[in-house]
């Protein structure tokens, strides 16, 4: 596969290593009253879609960037690599 | 015309016995040429074999060529371009190749049908292992490995273009042509070792010229253009994703020369042509595998590019392109005349019709239509569909690779100037002006299926795996309908060929015996590699010491010369012990290094522990986020041990992390998780924290880093750090740090760390500096009876104190588990806090780590005992626990262990038995404190 890294253009997946879900981001609230569950869930609980998928794919062999790789898993077509970044700042 | 040059004779060897060929022969056209029918055994039945194509898609003449190491098994004839000096083998007999022992299987093929295993040896269920797989081993497989060491070389390369044109014949020349001319980048790979495909083999005119002349025209034209790259003997093997493609290039079949003999190429492709023609197929009837049947095309392939007469050659087709074929007799399914059977064991001697005349023939030449060669299409779950005028599978559009186009016969065009046409269309479609399109012939595909001559014998369908029509329709009749199924029952189309030649007849037997058309009984699917790729060739040169990188730290060359022994620690080489003359086993080493150190002073590579420079205004806020205790109040000078969790709350990794100013700490890491944690570190920052004002870089590379440990410690630094810097204990006390200059002014960073109980620091220099640091400090610790010491110390010192190290920080235990609950800030939150609160694991029954000692003190502990309570048997209810590190302590005389014990802490005296089962060992130890050594820490702050 080839991710289109939005600083260094096209590499070899072969440069990344892979952690998953993209969700892991959303980490909870460690505040909140349910947070025993929302951190069961989040650490736990995954959607395992056919079809579009945003992971997280980390640039280990190259310029350590995490990215947020959109990438259909019947396919393995990928519509669009963000910076990791980027993606946790706009959710703020 | 042939393409044979007969003024170059090449001797080689078959089966020990001297040939000669010429030079552009293949091993099968060689040993046609000598007129050696058999050339193989069958896999199940043991029947001679001979050959039977003239390219890849060969199942017969699977052979062996070099000996010993170089030896390389099931390589297939048609393929193998001669050279001078080949030595080449059948397989697959007991005995030799003429009289082959295990021929009796084919006697008793009534009894060895599809399933005939699965049937078989079911019964006394105690057989299996002991007699019936031993001997079915020992049966099955094709070729041989030597076991021996290959002493080849293999390489692996990366290659990028515009576009990868798949095939070399005239569709893939046309297209390669214009698009060279059009200058783009392309690369031309073909499996044959001679680009042309077809037009090789046939006696097509094109521009009213032999076929050949075009085929060199265009050649010299592409060798001409520096953006053409041919790559003949290179079979593509595997289409991947987003234009990614396998290539195997069979550089050199001959050995002893300095030259890779083979090059797995990775190619990335902007887009890609296929245009790997056509393999035609044979038909089923009775000993249709006789040596001397031979398909059609082969036949003319072996007559004109070969120039060998195939004397009395009899022709059944069922199309007109079979009629090509020179033959004295034919038979053409069309008028109503087939062969129902072939006379002569180890070669044709006559063939019965349907009339039931008998004809005498050696050769008999096969054609049953052509199939596309659609396998690369299907790599990403593409699926073909069936074209019932053409007889064959064709590539379905819709579900091509996104960035593949099929063209020529592969893609069901037949006739060289429909090659022609489809490889100008494509072109155009690239942007690429065609050239003119040369005229040539456009014969129209004329055939009418014809698949299976039915009747009582056996009729081959797969000859490289000995499948029959027959076993095909009585996998129908036990009910075996999805071809998935009767694929994996009869291992139809699961030999080296994958079914280059049956498949698609197989699909037809089937369809038939279930009563419904070809695309109704479907496909199955076709997976890499299209031919068989070495194992060599994925290795490369990754093989031996260069398998993996080797991570040396500065010292190595200096403990190498001092007799360490060293251990692999990831890529590092660590010291595990350094022995010294009269020591008679490593543990004579261990101990003297860990009393020299205890009484004295004692020096250790802790280069390989991970660095992470972690600077930034938030930098203390990202630590807090990260370990479970504080570390935004850590005075600047200052170092602070830190437990780092997962999220899911089991502890991750833990080292010490020193604040050189506000905005500078420098974290370490264990060896083990360096890389891991830093990308742990950046996950958080990146994912978690992006506002935060933080950076982190692993400078691990960058220092030298050595424990100097024991009560001469300071004595021994004193002599090396610079005079300004004030080391006493009052001015640079326990869990100090500073950056300081050593040895007139080298740059240096003293940290006042003990991981061993005693005295001690830890000081690094630039990694250039590392050699002589060490030689300077045990030239200065001469004084002081100075000692290096390596892994084996370390641990044993390590755990004569309770710290936990990799054995205990092992991905199930937590905090709490570790005793460290304490640590866990109860004023923040970090990652992993909230789940490391789950109810069980901070439950009382969740274990805790404890220390050891044997009751006995003769007694030996085991790494890996289960606790047991006494008077209980060993089993899963009864278990309470595990030993997780045990060494002899040389202070203690005894030996030690660290472990987890259900509620642990408050078990303290109790008496329970480790039990190792697998060493048979029952212990009685005592729990205790896991502080065996010194346990109020008092040397360490001396």
């Amino acid at each position: 596969m080839i991710i289109h890294h939005p600083l260094l253009g096209p590499r070899d997946a072969s440069e990344f290593v892979y952690l998953g879900d993209a969700s892991l981001m959303n980490r909870p609230n460690p505040k909140s009253e349910t947070a025993a569950d929302d951190f069961y869930s989040y650490q736990y609980l995954r959607d395992n879609p056919m079809g579009e998928h945003r992971e997280l794919w980390y640039h280990e062999q190259g310029d350590r960037s995490w990215l947020v790789v959109t990438r259909n898993t019947l396919t393995h077509d990928i519509t669009k690599v963000e910076l990791a970044r980027d993606v946790a700042r706009a959710q703020k | 015309m042939s393409l044979i040059d007969t003024t170059k004779t090449l001797n080689f060897t078959f089966n020990g016995k001297a040939y000669q060929g010429f030079e552009g022969d293949t091993l099968a056209s060689a040993l046609l040429r000598n007129k050696v029918r058999i050339v193989g055994r069958s896999f199940k039945y043991h029947r001679p074999r001979g050959i039977m194509g003239a390219g890849s898609e060969e199942p017969n003449a699977l052979v062996e060529i070099h000996g010993a190491g170089t030896c390389e098994p099931n390589r297939r004839a048609t393929t193998i371009k001669l050279f001078e000096g080949l030595d080449a083998r059948s397989q697959n007999h007991m005995g030799t190749l003429n009289f082959d022992a295990l021929a009796i299987n084919d006697f008793m093929h009534p009894f060895l049908a599809s399933g005939f295993y699965y049937k078989t040896f079911m019964w006394p269920k105690a057989f299996w292992e002991k007699l019936y797989e031993p001997v079915i081993r020992r049966a099955a497989g094709l070729g041989t490995l030597s076991k021996a060491v290959d002493p080849d070389s293999y390489d692996k390369g990366f290659l990028h273009c515009d576009v990868l044109i798949i095939g070399a014949g005239p569709a893939g020349l046309q297209s390669a042509l214009n698009l060279g001319l059009g200058g783009k980048h392309i690369i031309l790979a073909d499996d044959d070792f001679r680009m042309g495909g077809r037009l090789l083999s046939e006696t097509y005119e094109i521009d009213a010229a032999p076929a050949l002349t075009w085929v060199e025209q265009t050649l010299k034209t592409l060798e001409s253009l520096p953006n053409v790259r041919l790559m003949p003997r290179t079979a593509i093997y595997g289409v991947y994703d987003h234009g990614i493609y396998g290539g195997l290039e069979t550089t050199t079949d001959k050995i002893g020369i300095a030259k890779p003999r083979h090059i797995l190429w990775r190619i990335y492709a902007n887009s890609s042509i296929l245009a790997a023609g056509a393999t035609e197929r044979p038909i089923a009837f009775a000993n249709n595998d006789r040596p001397g049947v031979m398909l059609a095309s082969a036949v003319r392939s072996y007559k004109n590019r070969f120039g060998i007469e195939l004397e009395n050659t009899a022709l059944l087709t069922n199309n007109d392109d079979g009629l090509r074929t020179d033959a004295a007799h034919i038979f053409d399914t069309r008028n109503g005349d087939y062969v129902m059977d072939v006379g002569g064991r180890k070669g044709v001697r006559s063939v019965t019709l349907n009339t039931g005349e008998n004809v005498a023939a050696n050769h008999l030449a096969v054609s049953g239509g052509w199939n596309p060669n659609v396998h690369l299409t299907c790599h990403k779950r593409g699926r073909p569909k069936w074209d019932e005028a053409l007889s064959c599978f064709v590539p379905d559009t819709h579900t091509l690779p996104s960035d593949m186009s099929v063209i020529g016969a592969a893609n069901g065009k037949f006739s060289t100037h429909g090659a022609f046409m489809d490889a100008n269309d494509i072109c155009e479609k690239l942007g690429v002006k065609a050239s003119e399109l040369p005229q040539t012939e456009d014969a129209p595909v004329k055939i009418s299926a014809f698949w299976h001559v039915k009747g009582t014998k056996r009729a081959w369908v797969d000859f490289q795996n000995d499948v029959t029509a027959k076993d095909i329709t009585l996998a129908h009749q036990e009910g075996f309908s999805s071809v998935e199924h009767v694929k994996r029952y009869t291992t139809l189309g699961m030999a080296t060929d994958q079914g280059k030649t049956s498949n698609v007849v197989g699909l037809a037997v089937l369809a038939d015996a279930i009563g419904q058309s070809i695309p109704e009984t479907g496909t199955t699917i076709f997976r890499p590699p299209y031919t068989p790729v070495p194992i060599g060739a994925f290795a490369g040169t990754h093989r031996g010491q260069h398998f993996k990188p080797t991570r040396l730290t500065p010292s190595h060359k200096y403990v190498a010369e001092n007799s360490a022994t060293f251990i692999e620690a990831g890529y590092w080489k660590r010291s595990q012990w350094l022995a010294r003359e009269g020591e008679k086993g490593w543990r004579d080493s261990v101990d003297r290094e860990v009393l020299m150190t205890r009484n004295s002073v004692g020096i250790c590579d802790v280069t390989t522990l991970g660095k992470i420079d972690v600077q930034g205004r938030d930098a203390g806020k990202f630590l807090n986020k990260v370990y479970v205790n504080t570390f935004s109040t850590l005075k600047v000078g200052k170092c602070r041990y830190g437990l780092m969790l997962r999220e899911d709350g089991i502890a991750m990794d833990d080292g010490t992390t020193a604040r050189l100013s506000e905005t500078h700490f420098v974290m370490t890491t264990t060896t083990a998780k360096a890389g891991p944690v830093f990308r742990h570190l950046e996950y958080v920052r990146q994912c978690l924290y992006p506002d935060m004002d933080v950076h982190l870089i692993s400078t691990t590379d960058q220092w030298a880093q050595y424990s100097v440990a024991g009560p001469n410690s300071r004595k021994l630094l004193e002599k090396i750090v610079d005079p300004k810097f004030d080391i006493s204990n009052e001015a640079f006390p326990y869990m100090a740090c500073g950056e300081i200059t050593i040895c007139g002014g080298i740059r240096a960073r003293l940290f006042r760390l003990s991981f061993s109980g005693e005295l001690a620091y830890e000081i690094s220099v630039p990694a250039r500096y590392g050699d002589t640091l060490i030689r300077e400090m045990m030239h200065q610790g001469e004084a002081f009876d100075a000692v290096l010491y390596g892994t084996e110390a370390l641990g044993v010192m390590r755990i004569e104190k309770g710290h936990a190290a990799g054995n205990e920080l092992n991905g199930t235990t937590t905090a709490n588990a570790l005793g460290l609950g304490g640590f866990v800030s109860k004023k923040k939150d970090c990652i992993g806090k909230v789940l490391s609160q789950r109810e069980g694991l901070v439950s009382e029954e969740a274990l805790q780590m404890v220390g050891f000692i044997p009751v006995n003190p003769k007694d030996k502990l085991t790494n890996g005992a289960h606790f047991i309570p006494k008077g209980t048997a060993p089993s899963p209810e009864t278990d309470h626990g595990y030993m997780s590190s045990v060494a002899w302590s040389p202070m203690l005389k005894t030996y030690i262990g660290l472990g987890f014990l259900k509620n642990g802490q408050n078990r303290l005296g109790e008496v329970i038995q480790a039990s190792h089962l697998m060493g048979n060992s029952h212990v009685d130890v005592t729990v205790v404190s896991p502080h065996f050594f010194d346990p109020k820490g008092e040397r360490l702050r001396a």
